[in-house]
C-alpha cells in the first residue's frame, strides 16, 4: 500500500546560483541525503535522508544551501499533528518501536522560564564580581552533623575530617554519556575541559577507554546495570563513583547498543567481545530493593577503600523525594536527579515524552524533604536534565542543588545541532558516531577549549547575577528560594517549589 | 502599633532596615548605669527612624539570677491569661510583675509588659517534654518560647535568659530608655540598638535586641543570605518567626557556640568565613580546618552586608561581614570595652580612650570577662 508520504520531513534548499559543485556536502553528509551526478556534473538532494544536523549548510564554502521544513504536510488537526501521524503509518509499517534521541520533544511548562530572580537595590549593596572576590567553589559529598575539635597546647585543630569530597571550581559537571553512545573524541574533549577547568566528568555506563586514564583525578566513573568495563581499577581510576539506577530521558527502562555499533576499541572498553550487543537490563539485577541498593553502595565504597565519593543517580519520578531520602540512607554522598528534559543516545519516544516530572520540582521538593528529615548535609543534590544557560543553573541552586550536570549543552558546544537522530550511529558532527570518517571531525582540542568556554560563560554570568543579589559565595544562595519569584504558576506549584510570587516582598 | 496576628508560615515576609548599634562593657563586671549606653545611641539618632530601638542588660536581677527571667508582650488580657496558664504547666513561677514602665513618655501605644522568674519544673510526670526528649532546663525554655511565639496568638516572649532582660519596642531608643525606667538598672554589658526599617509594617517584637536564653544580638545589615540561613536552621529545629535577620543571627550562635561547642572565633569564621583564595594559601592543617568548616558550615555563612553585636553571660562578639559593608569601630579604656557604629558614638561617653580600631572585614572582636560571670550555667 502506498501509504508513506512522511519520508521527507525536511527539503535540503540548493541555491543553484551559488553551488559550485565542489561535492563538500556529499562527502560530509553520512546519510546520503547530497548525490553527485558525474553526468550533470551536478549535486542533487535526496530530501528524504536529510535529519536538519545543518553539517552541508555550515560546511558549504559557498553557503549554498537551506533546509526548510517541507511545506508538505499532512492536513491533520490540532491532535492529530504531523509527527503523530506520521508515527501511526511508521509503525502500521513495521510493527516496531518509534526511537528518538535527546531529551523531551513536548511542550510541557518549563519552570525556568517561569521563575524570576532577585537583585539588590539601596537596602543591600550589590557586588561587583570585578572588583570584588566571588566565589563558586562547590564540594560535593556527605558533610557530617556538626564539627569537633581538639585544642592540643593552645592550638585548634580538626577532630572530625570529612569523608572523600569532590572540589569544583563551578558548581557545573558533565554528566555521564557513555563511549559506544558518543565518540571517544566527545569523550576526550569533555576529559580535557574537565580537567582543566577544574570541574568533573562522567565516564557513564560504557567504561573508560585507556587513553582517558589520565584525568583520573576529574572522572566520574558509572556503574549501570550493564557493569560494562566496571572492575577494581575502573572503580579505582575515578574521582569519585556513580551508580546509575535511572535516566531521565527514559526511566524505568534499560538500553541496548546493537553489536554493529561495537567495534574493537568499545569491545575492550567495556568488556564484552567485538560485534556483540551491549545490553543494559532495566533494573540492576542485584537490586531489587533499597537495601540492595545499600549492598552496591558499601561493595563500591570497600573496593574503593573508602577514598571515593558514591553518587546514585535516579530519575525524577512522582515519587522522587521518598526515593532520594531513601538513597541517602543507603549511604549515598550524592543523589543525582535527572529530570524529565533530560536527554539520551537513544530512547523510545513514549518513554522520553511522557515519563518522568520536570527537574525544576524534583529539585525542591528533594531539598525540601531532607531538610525536614533533618539529612539535607548527609548528601549533596547534583541536579540533571534539560539546563541551558546559565540563569536555569543559577534559579537551580537557588532551589536547593548543590550542583548540576550538563549533557545536551556539553554536546552543542562541541558542535550537536540537536536534530535528535543519534540513535542512528551517523552524527555529522562526530560526536554520536564511531565512524572514523566521522569522529574525526571532532578535534578533542578545540573541543576541550569550546567546553572551557562555555564553563567560563556562564560562570561569569552567574557571578554576574550573584553579585546583584548581594551575595559573594554560592553557598549563599544554595537553596535561598527567598531569591526567587514566580510568575504564571499556581499556588500548588510555586509551594512545591517553596517560592513566592512575583510581587510579593520578602 | 504592634503587629501580633503575624505568625511564621513558609511565605512569612522578612523585616529589612539599616541601624544604628552599640555596646559598652565592664571586663571586670562590675555593674554601672544605663546612662553611658543611652548617650551613645541617643548620638547615633540619624541612624534610625524611631520605628524601633530596645536594649540588652547584664547582671540587671542578681536577686533572681539563678531563675530565667521571661519577658513577654501580650496583645491582650485574653492572650496573658491563656500564657500565664501554660506556663504554669510548664514552669515553676517563683514571681511576676509588670516590667517598670512609665506612662506619661512620648511611647504612648504599647503592649502588656510583663515579666515572670521562672524555673524549669524537675523532671518528673509533669513534665512529659523532659522525659521522652531528654531536654535540658535551657532545651525546654527554647521549646517553650518557640511554642508560645508560634502557636499563641497575641503573645511574644522577647527575652528569656538568666540575670539578663531586654527592653524594647517601636520608638526612638533613647526615648524607650526613659519609657521603660532605664535608670533604675545597673548591667554589666549594656547593648542598645536604634532601627530604620524601610517598610512601615513594624511592631514591638520585631525590634532589636532578639534573644534567646542569655544570647542577646543586634545587627546593623541585610542577610542577602537569610533565606538559607533559615532553612538551615530548620534542619535543626529552629523555627524563625520574627520576620528578622538578626533572629537567624542569634540562632546561628546558639547552634554553634551552644549545642556545637564551636569557640566564638570558631563560630565567627563560620560566620564571615576566609575567602577560598586565602584558604589555598594556608598551611596544609589551616586549609583543611577552613575547608571543613565551610563545607559543613555553608548554610550558616551570613551574606551581605552586616554589622552585628551579640551579648552573652561572658562577654560581647562584635563581627561585621567579610568585605565590610556596614560600619563598626571598637575601643578600650581601662576595663571598659566599646563597640558602634560610629566613633562619635563611643567618643561622647569616653573621650579619653586607650585604643580605638575599626575591625577588619570578618575579624571578630571578642571581649571576654576576666572573671566568668557568676552565673550558674544549665547542667
Ligand atoms: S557544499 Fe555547497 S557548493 Fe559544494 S556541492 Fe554542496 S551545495 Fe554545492
Ligand atoms: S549528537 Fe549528533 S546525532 Fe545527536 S543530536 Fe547532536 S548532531 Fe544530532
Amino acid at each position: 500500500m502506498a501509504l508513506k508520504t512522511y519520508e521527507s520531513e525536511f527539503k535540503i534548499v540548493r541555491d543553484d546560483s551559488k553551488c559550485i559543485a565542489c561535492q563538500v556536502c556529499v562527502r560530509q553528509c553520512a546519510n546520503n541525503a547530497h548525490i553527485y551526478d558525474a553526468e550533470d556534473e551536478k549535486v542533487y538532494a535526496d530530501d528524504s535522508k536529510c535529519v536538519n544536523c545543518h553539517r552541508c549548510v555550515s560546511m558549504c564554502p559557498t553557503k549554498a544551501l537551506h533546509i526548510e521544513h517541507t511545506p508538505l504536510q499532512f492536513m491533520g488537526t490540532a491532535n492529530w499533528t504531523s509527527s503523530a501521524i506520521r508515527n501511526v503509518i511508521k509503525q502500521a509499517d513495521t510493527g516496531g518501536v518509534v526511537l528518538t534521541a535527546m531529551g523531551c520533544d513536548k511542550k510541557y511548562p518549563n519552570y525556568w522560564d517561569r521563575i524570576l530572580l532577585n537583585a539588590s537595590q539601596v537596602t543591600n549593596p550589590s557586588i561587583d564580581p570585578l572588583r570584588e572576590p566571588m566565589e563558586l567553589k562547590t564540594i560535593i559529598g556527605k558533610k557530617p552533623d556538626k564539627l569537633e575539635f581538639e585544642n592540643k597546647g593552645g592550638k585548634v585543630s580538626l577532630k572530625t575530617h570529612l569523608t572523600p569530597q569532590l572540589e569544583l571550581s563551578t558548581p557545573i559537571m558533565f554528566s555521564a554519556m557513555s563511549y559506544g553512545s558518543i565518540s571517544l573524541n566527545a569523550h576526550k574533549s569533555l576529559a580535557r575541559a574537565a580537567f582543566e577547568y577544574g570541574i568533573y566528568w562522567n565516564t557513564g555506563e560504557g567504561g573508560l577507554h585507556k587513553d582517558l586514564k589520565k584525568y583520573k583525578d576529574r572522572t566520574i566513573v558509572q556503574v549501570a546495570s550493564g557493569r560494562f568495563g566496571v572492575n577494581s581499577e575502573y572503580l579505582n581510576t575515578s574521582a569519585a563513583v556513580e551508580i546509575k539506577i535511572g535516566q531521565g530521558a527514559k526511566p524505568g527502562i534499560g538500553g541496548h547498543l546493537p553489536g554493529e555499533k561495537v567495534p574493537e576499541e568499545i569491545s575492550v572498553t567495556r568488556m564484552i567481545p567485538a560485534g556483540t550487543d551491549a545490553l543494559s537490563p532495566a533494573p540492576h539485577h542485584d537490586i531489587y530493593s533499597i537495601e540492595d541498593l545499600k549492598q552496591l553502595v558499601y561493595a563500591i565504597k570497600e573496593a574503593t577503600r573508602y577514598t571515593k565519593p558514591v553518587f546514585v543517580k535516579i530519575a525524577a519520578v512522582h515519587n522522587v523525594s521518598s526515593i532520594a531520602s531513601g538513597v541517602v540512607r543507603a549511604g549515598a554522598d550524592a543523589v543525582v536527579i535527572d529530570g524529565l528534559l533530560g536527554g539520551t543516545g537513544a530512547a523510545p519516544a513514549v518513554m522520553r515524552d511522557n515519563v518522568g516530572i520536570p527537574i525544576e520540582l524534583a529539585i525542591a521538593v528533594v531539598d525540601a524533604r531532607f531538610r525536614d528529615e533533618g539529612i539535607r548535609n548527609q548528601a549533596s543534590i547534583i541536579a540533571a536534565g534539560g539546563f541551558r544557560n546559565s540563569a536555569d543553573v543559577i534559579k537551580a541552586i537557588a532551589l536547593g542543588a548543590d550542583a548540576v550536570y550538563l549533557g545536551t549543552a556539553a554536546l552543542v558546544a562541541l558542535g550537536c545541532h540537536v536534530c535528535q537522530k543519534c540513535y542512528t550511529g551517523k552524527c555529522n558532527w562526530g560526536i554520536a558516531t564511531q565512524d572514523p570518517y566521522l569522529t574525526k571531525r571532532l578535534n578533542p582540542n578545540i573541543g576541550s577549549g569550546r567546553l572551557m568556554n562555555l564553563l567560563r560563560g556562564w560562570s561569569i554570568e552567574i557571578k554576574e547575577m550573584l553579585g546583584g543579589m548581594g551575595i559573594n559565595a554560592i553557598e549563599s544562595l544554595r537553596g535561598n528560594r527567598e531569591h526567587l519569584r514566580g510568575i504564571d504558576l499556581h499556588d500548588k506549584e510555586r509551594e512545591l517549589l517553596g517560592i513566592k510570587a512575583a510581587g510579593e516582598t520578602w | 502599633m504592634f503587629r501580633f496576628e503575624k505568625k511564621a508560615n513558609p511565605f512569612y515576609e522578612k523585616d529589612v532596615s539599616g541601624c544604628a548599634v552599640s555596646a559598652i562593657m565592664n571586663t571586670k563586671g562590675r555593674r554601672f548605669s544605663s546612662e553611658g549606653i543611652v548617650k551613645s545611641i541617643a548620638n547615633q539618632r540619624d541612624r534610625s527612624n524611631g520605628l524601633g530601638g530596645g536594649f540588652a542588660a547584664y547582671g540587671i536581677y542578681p536577686q533572681f539570677a539563678e531563675l530565667y527571667a521571661l519577658h513577654i508582650m501580650y496583645q491582650n488580657q485574653a492572650s496573658a491569661h491563656k500564657t500565664e496558664q501554660y506556663l504554669d504547666d510548664y514552669f515553676q513561677v517563683e514571681h511576676k510583675e509588670v516590667i517598670p514602665h512609665r506612662h506619661d513618655t512620648v511611647i504612648s501605644h504599647h503592649p502588656f509588659l510583663r515579666r515572670y522568674f521562672v524555673k524549669p519544673y524537675p523532671v518528673g510526670e509533669k513534665t512529659p517534654d523532659r522525659i521522652f526528649e531528654r531536654l535540658s532546663e535551657d532545651e525546654l525554655v527554647i521549646k517553650n518560647v518557640m511554642r508560645i511565639n508560634t502557636g499563641f496568638d497575641g503573645a511574644f516572649v522577647f527575652s528569656c535568659g538568666k540575670n539578663m532582660g531586654v527592653f524594647k519596642g517601636v520608638g526612638y531608643p533613647e526615648d524607650l530608655a526613659v519609657f521603660f525606667k532605664l535608670e533604675e538598672y545597673s548591667a554589666y554589658i549594656w547593648i542598645a540598638h536604634g532601627r530604620f526599617p524601610t517598610n512601615s509594617a513594624v511592631w514591638w517584637g520585631g525590634a532589636h535586641p532578639f534573644s534567646l536564653l542569655d544570647w542577646a544580638v543586634v545587627h546593623n545589615g541585610e542577610i542577602s543570605s537569610y533565606g538559607i540561613n533559615k532553612r538551615f536552621l530548620e534542619n535543626f529545629g529552629y523555627n524563625c518567626t520574627l520576620f528578622t535577620d538578626t533572629e537567624v543571627i542569634a540562632y546561628i550562635f546558639d547552634l554553634l557556640v551552644r549545642r556545637h561547642d564551636l569557640s566564638f572565633e570558631m563560630a565567627s569564621k563560620v560566620m564571615a568565613p576566609p575567602f577560598w583564595d586565602e584558604i589555598e594559601k594556608m598551611p596544609d592543617e589551616e586549609k583543611e580546618l577552613y575547608t571543613t568548616l565551610r563545607a559543613t558550615y555553608g548554610g550558616a555563612l551570613l551574606n551581605g552586608p552586616f554589622s552585628v553585636i551579640a551579648g552573652f553571660k561572658n562577654g560581647i562578639i562584635a563581627l561585621n561581614d567579610r568585605v565590610k559593608l556596614r560600619p563598626l569601630v571598637a575601643a578600650r579604656k581601662d576595663d571598659f570595652a566599646y563597640v558602634a557604629s560610629e566613633e562619635a558614638a563611643i567618643r561622647i561617653v569616653q573621650s579619653e580612650l586607650d585604643r580605638v580600631w575599626s575591625p577588619a572585614g570578618g575579624e571578630p572582636v571578642i571581649v571576654m570577662l576576666e572573671e566568668p560571670a557568676a552565673v550558674p550555667t544549665a547542667p
